[in-house]
C-alpha cells in the first residue's frame, strides 16, 4: 500500500518499534476494514530526507524533541513525586511558604529559568538561525530555476530556461474516492504529469498563484511554501537520491484542497535533459497544430481531455456544475451566445472572454496564459457543443492565437 | 449552567419580572453569568456534533458521509462557534458570577451593559450557523468554506456564508468589547476597601489583562473583516494584488488579533489554576507577584509575535528571526507560571476532588502544547509543522486540554457555590477519567499524522494516514459522550443534591467563601474590609 522508500520504512518501524508493534496488534488494519490495505502504516517521525534542509529539519527535530521530552519528564516527576507524598490522606501537614525565602532558596528558584534561557535562545536559538539562513539561501550557486504555479486545483510548473510548461492533476479515478472500486496504491499522491527534476542540481524555485493561497509541500524535501497569488515566493530544493517523491498541496483552497497533489520525480541529470528534449519537440509539435485548420471533431475530442482535466472539477463532468460557486455550463446563457462580433473580436462577458481571461472574484481564472490555443480552441468548441448545448459553431486555434 | 436556585424569596416581589422576561431583562450578575454558561454549554454541544461529523468523514479514506464544500464549512464554522461561542463566554461566565463576589461587590459595574453584551450573542450564533439551514432550502451555498481565518483571497471567493460569518464576528466583538469593559470598571472601581491591586485574586489578574487584550486586539480583526467585506461587494482591492493590494496583509491582520485571542481564551483558566491548586494542597497560593507579572508579560508578548502563525508565507530572514525569538520569549513567563502552580502543590496537604483532578490534568497536557510550542516557534523546523495535523494536535492542546479542561476545573469548583448543592464526585471523576483518556487517544495520533506529511482540513486522505485517523476518530466519539456525564452532572446538581455551607471546600480562602451558598440576590450588600 506504499511506494518503494514507504515500504522499507514501515518494514524497519516494524522490527525496531515497540510502540508501533504494540499499536498493530490493537489496531490491525483488518478491524478498520480497509479495502485493500496490507500492512498498518504507523510512522512516528517525518519520512526520510532526501534534500540538505529536510535532513536538517529531521536533526533539528529530533534534538528538539528530546529536549521537551526531557524536560517533560523531570517537571511532571517532580510533581507526581508532590503528588503521591504531599497528600492530605497520608497525613502530611501544610507547609505554610508562598515564595523563595532566603538566597538558597531563590538560587533554586531561578536555576530552572536560566536553563530553560540557555535552551531557548542557545541550545536551539544559534542552530535554528544557521538553518533558516540556509533555507533562505535560494540564489546562491542555484543551477536551475522552476517556476511553480498554484490553481484551483492543480499545479502548473515551467522551466523558464527551457520554455517548458505544463499542468499537473490529481490522476486517481473518481470512483476510487467515491468508494466504488479498490483504492490504488498512491490514492490521492499521484498525477497525470509529474514534475521532472535532476539529482545533485541546486533548484530554485519560484511560487506564484493565479487565484487563491496554496501552499506547495513535499514532506522528504524538508520544503513547504506558500505560493501567493500576485507575488513570487521563493525556496530551493537540492535532491541527492532518485525516486518519485509525493507530497499535497497544504493550504485551505477551498473545494478541491485536498485533491492537489504534487509528485516529483528525480533522475539522473541525462535522463533529465532527454526528459527537456522531449517535452520541447512535443510543445512544438503542439505549437505547430495552432497554425492549421483542424476538424470540428479532432476540435471536440481534444476539448473533452482538456475539459476533463483541467474544467471538471468544478463545472463537472456533465456540465451541471455546483450552483451558486460553479455554475452549469448546460444552457449556460454566457455559452449560448454568439461567439465573437462582426468583426471577429472578443465580446466582453461573452464565452470566449470567459475562458481566455477569467471572472474576477470568482473561482474562474483566466486560462489564456495556462492553456495553448489549441486547447483554448478545443475546450470552447467542445463546451458550444456538449451538455445539450447546440451552437454547431466553432473555432479555431489560429483565431485564439490573433485574439491574444 | 445553574438555574433560578440563585433568586432567593428574600428579594422584595414587584421589582423583578418572572419567567422569560426576567431573563431578557436581568441586570443581576448571577442571572447573567448563568445565561453565558448555559449559552456556552450548548455550543460547545453544537460545535463538538460538527467536529464529530468531520471526525467520522475522516474516519477511513475516500469521501464517505459529505462533499469537501460541506466539510470545509463544518471545520471553520466549528472553529468559530467553540472560540467565540462556547469559550469565551465561559470565561466571561465565570468573571460575571465571580469578580463581584471575589472583589466585595454587589454587582458589576455596569449592569445593563452587562444585560446587552449577553444578549447581543445569540443572534451572532445564529447568523454563523444559519446559512447551513438556508443550503438546505437552496439558498446559499453554505456557511464559511474558508476555515476560522477567514484568508483572502479565499474568502473573497467565498459564497454569502462569509458575510454571514463576518456580522457574527462583528457582533461577537462588540459583545466582547462591552464584557471588557465592565470587567475592566468593575475591577478598579468596585473592590472592597482594603484590597490593594496587589491584593486583587489572581482571577481578577487573569480576566483584566485578558480584558485589555480583547479592547487592543478586537477592533484589528473587526477592521480585517470590514475591509474583507468592502472588497467582496464595494470593489476595494486590499488583498487583491491586482488592484495594488496584498493578501498577506490579511494574516497580519488576522494574527494580530488570532495570536492574542489564544491567550485572552487562557489567561482567565491561569487566574483560576492558582485558586484551585491552593484550595485542594490546603497551602497559600505560592509567588502570588510572580504571576501577576506573568500574565503582563504574556499579554505584552502576545501582541509582538503574531507573524510566526504564517512562516510558510515567505519573509526575510531578519523577520523570521525576530518572531521566532519573541515567540520563544513567551516561554519564560509561562514558565514561571509552571513553576509558581507546582510549587503551590509542593509540601501541601493535597486531596483530590474533581476540580482538582481537572487541573492537574489541565498542567500535565498543556504542558504538552506548551513545549510543542516551543519547538513550532523554531523556524527551521516549523516549515514541516505548519498547515500539517502536527499544528490541529499542538492548538487543541492548548485549547481543548487548556481552555476547555480549565472551564470544567471552573465549573466542578464553584458549582457548589452556585447552586449551594455538592455535584456527584463520583459522575465528576468518571468524566475527568473519560475525558482525559479519550482526549489523549484522539489529539496524540494527530501529531504522528502531521510528522508523516498529512495536511490538515483535507476531507480525504491517502492510505499511509489511515491508521493513526481511524484512532483518532474512535477517541473523538468517546471524548464527545463522555461530555454528556457532564451536562448531566451539572443538571442534577442545579435540581439538588447534598446541601453544602458557604465555605464548600476545607482549604478554599478568599471573600468568595465567607458568603453563603448559593450567594445572596445583592452578593455584597455591605462591603468587607479586607486587611
Amino acid at each position: 500500500m506504499a511506494s518503494c522508500t514507504l515500504e522499507t520504512q514501515t518494514a524497519q518501524s516494524a522490527e525496531v518499534n515497540p510502540v508501533a508493534w504494540l499499536l498493530r496488534s490493537l489496531f490491525p488494519p483488518s478491524a478498520l476494514l480497509l479495502p485493500g490495505a496490507a500492512s498498518a502504516a504507523y510512522n512516528f517521525n517525518f519520512p526520510e530526507p532526501v534534500t540538505p534542509i529536510a535532513r536538517e529539519t529531521l536533526h533539528i527535530h529530533n534534538e528538539f524533541m528530546l529536549i521537551i521530552t526531557v524536560l517533560f519528564v523531570v517537571v511532571f516527576a517532580i510533581m507526581i513525586y508532590s503528588m503521591i507524598k504531599h497528600r492530605k490522606s497520608s497525613g502530611h501537614a501544610p507547609a505554610k511558604f508562598t515564595g523563595p525565602t532566603g538566597a538558597l532558596q531563590w538560587f533554586w528558584a531561578l536555576i530552572p529559568f536560566a536553563i530553560l534561557l540557555f535552551i531557548d535562545f542557545v541550545l536551539m536559538g544559534i542552530p535554528a538561525v544557521q538553518a533558516i539562513i540556509n533555507m533562505e539561501d535560494t540564489q546562491t550557486k542555484a543551477d536551475m530555476v522552476l517556476k511553480v504555479t498554484g490553481m484551483q486545483w492543480k499545479w502548473q510548473y515551467e522551466y523558464p530556461e527551457s520554455g517548458v510548461k505544463f499542468i499537473s492533476t490529481l490522476a486517481t479515478p473518481r470512483d476510487q474516492i467515491s468508494n466504488a472500486e479498490a483504492k490504488g496504491e498512491h490514492y490521492l499522491l499521484e498525477v497525470d504529469k509529474p514534475v521532472v527534476l535532476p539529482v545533485g542540481k541546486k533548484v530554485r524555485v519560484l511560487l506564484t498563484s493565479t487565484d487563491v493561497i496554496h501552499t506547495w509541500w513535499v514532506p522528504q524535501f524538508g520544503v513547504k511554501r506558500d505560493a501567493i497569488p500576485g507575488f513570487l515566493r521563493e525556496t530551493w530544493v537540492l535532491i541527492e537520491k532518485p525516486g518519485i517523491y509525493r507530497g499535497q498541496c497544504a493550504e485551505l483552497c477551498g473545494k478541491d484542497h485536498g485533491f492537489m497533489p504534487v509528485v516529483v520525480h528525480a533522475v539522473p541529470e541525462p535522463e533529465y535533459l532527454a526528459w527537456v528534449e522531449a517535452q520541447k519537440a512535443e510543445a512544438k509539435a503542439a505549437a505547430g497544430g495552432a497554425d492549421r485548420t483542424w476538424s470540428k471533431d479532432e476540435l471536440l475530442a481534444e476539448g473533452k481531455a482538456v475539459y476533463e482535466k483541467v474544467c471538471a472539477a468544478c463545472h463537472q463532468p456533465d456540465g451541471k456544475g455546483l450552483p451558486p460557486a460553479f455554475p452549469a455550463l448546460a444552457g449556460s446563457k454566457v455559452i449560448n451566445a454568439p461567439l465573437l462580433d462582426m468583426n471577429g473580436k472578443i465580446v466582453k462577458d461573452s464565452h470566449v472572454d470567459r475562458v481566455m481571461h477569467g471572472k474576477a472574484g470568482t473561482a474562474m481564472q483566466a486560462f489564456s496564459a495556462s492553456l495553448s490555443d489549441v486547447e483554448l480552441a478545443a475546450v470552447i468548441t467542445y463546451e458550444r457543443n456538449s451538455f445539450g448545448n447546440q451552437m454547431g459553431d466553432m473555432i479555431q486555434p489560429a483565431q485564439i492565437k490573433s485574439l491574444r | 449552567m445553574s438555574t433560578a436556585t440563585t433568586h432567593t424569596a428574600e428579594h422584595p416581589a414587584g421589582e423583578y419580572h418572572g419567567g422569560l422576561l426576567r431573563w431578557l431583562t436581568t441586570t443581576n450578575h448571577k442571572d447573567i453569568g448563568t445565561m453565558y454558561l448555559t449559552f456556552s454549554l450548548i455550543m460547545f454541544f453544537v460545535g463538538g456534533l460538527m467536529i464529530l461529523a468531520v471526525r467520522a468523514e475522516l474516519f477511513q479514506p475516500g469521501l464517505q458521509l459529505m462533499k469537501p464544500e460541506f466539510f470545509n464549512q463544518l471545520i471553520g464554522v466549528h472553529a468559530l462557534v467553540m472560540i467565540f461561542a462556547a469559550l469565551m463566554p465561559a470565561a466571561t461566565g465565570f468573571a460575571n458570577w465571580m469578580l463581584p463576589l471575589m472583589i466585595g461587590a454587589p454587582d458589576m459595574a455596569l449592569p445593563r451593559l452587562n444585560n446587552w453584551g449577553f444578549w447581543l450573542l445569540p443572534p451572532a450564533a445564529i447568523l454563523l450557523t444559519l446559512p447551513f439551514t438556508l443550503a438546505l432550502f437552496g439558498i446559499g451555498d453554505g456557511a464559511l468554506a474558508t476555515g476560522w481565518t477567514f484568508y483572502a483571497p479565499l474568502s473573497v471567493q467565498g459564497g454569502m456564508g462569509v458575510d454571514f460569518a463576518i456580522l457574527a464576528v462583528h457582533i461577537l466583538g462588540i459583545s466582547s468589547i462591552m464584557g471588557s469593559i465592565n470587567i475592566i470598571v468593575t475591577i478598579f472601581n468596585m473592590r472592597a476597601p482594603g484590597m490593594t491591586m496587589m491584593k486583587l485574586p489572581l482571577f481578577a489578574w487573569g480576566w483584566l489583562i485578558t480584558a485589555f487584550l480583547l479592547i487592543a486586539t478586537l477592533p484589528v480583526l473587526a477592521g480585517a473583516v470590514t475591509m474583507l467585506l468592502t472588497d467582496r461587494h464595494f470593489g476595494t482591492h486590499f488583498f487583491d494584488a491586482a488592484g495594488g493590494g496584498d493578501p498577506i496583509l490579511f494574516q497580519h491582520l488576522f494574527w494580530f488579533f488570532g495570536h492574542p485571542e489564544v491567550y485572552i481564551l487562557l489567561l482567565p483558566v491561569w487566574g483560576l489554576m492558582p485558586h484551585v491548586l491552593s484550595t485542594f494542597s490546603r497551602k497559600p497560593t505560592y509567588g502570588y507577584k510572580a504571576q501577576v507579572y506573568s500574565f503582563i508579560a504574556i499579554g505584552l508578548l502576545s501582541v509582538v509575535v503574531w507573524a510566526h502563525h504564517f512562516f510558510t508565507a515567505g519573509m526575510p530572514v531578519p523577520a523570521l528571526v525576530y518572531f521566532m525569538f519573541s515567540t520563544m520569549a513567551i516561554s519564560l513567563p509561562l514558565a514561571v507560571l509552571f513553576f509558581c502552580w507546582i510549587a503551590t502543590m509542593w509540601k501541601g496537604a493535597m486531596t483530590f476532588e474533581t476540580p482538582m483532578l481537572f487541573a492537574v490534568g489541565f498542567i500535565v497536557l498543556f504542558g504538552i502544547a506548551g513545549l510543542t510550542g516551543l519547538i513550532l516557534a523554531d523556524v527551521a523546523a516549523d516549515a514541516q509543522y505548519h498547515h500539517s495535523y502536527f499544528v490541529v494536535a499542538h492548538f487543541h492542546y492548548a485549547l481543548f486540554a487548556g481552555g476547555i479542561m480549565g472551564v470544567m476545573t471552573g465549573v466542578y469548583y464553584w458549582l457548589p457555590k452556585w447552586t449551594g448543592h455538592m455535584y456527584s464526585e463520583k459522575l465528576g471523576k468518571l468524566h475527568f477519567w473519560l475525558t482525559v483518556v479519550s482526549f489523549n487517544l484522539t489529539f496524540l495520533p494527530q501529531f504522528f499524522l502531521g510528522l508523516a506529511g498529512m495536511p490538515r482540513r483535507i476531507p480525504d486522505y491517502a492510505l499511509q494516514f489511515a491508521e493513526f485517523n481511524a484512532i483518532s476518530t474512535v477517541g473523538a466519539f468517546v471524548l464527545g459522550i463522555s461530555q454528556l456525564l457532564f451536562a448531566w452532572n451539572i443538571w442534577c446538581c442545579v435540581r439538588g443534591g447534598p446541601k453544602v455551607d458557604g465555605q464548600v471546600w476545607e482549604g478554599a480562602e478568599g471573600l468568595e467563601w465567607e458568603l453563603s451558598s448559593p450567594p445572596p440576590h445583592h452578593s455584597w450588600e455591605i462591603q468587607p474590609v479586607v486587611k
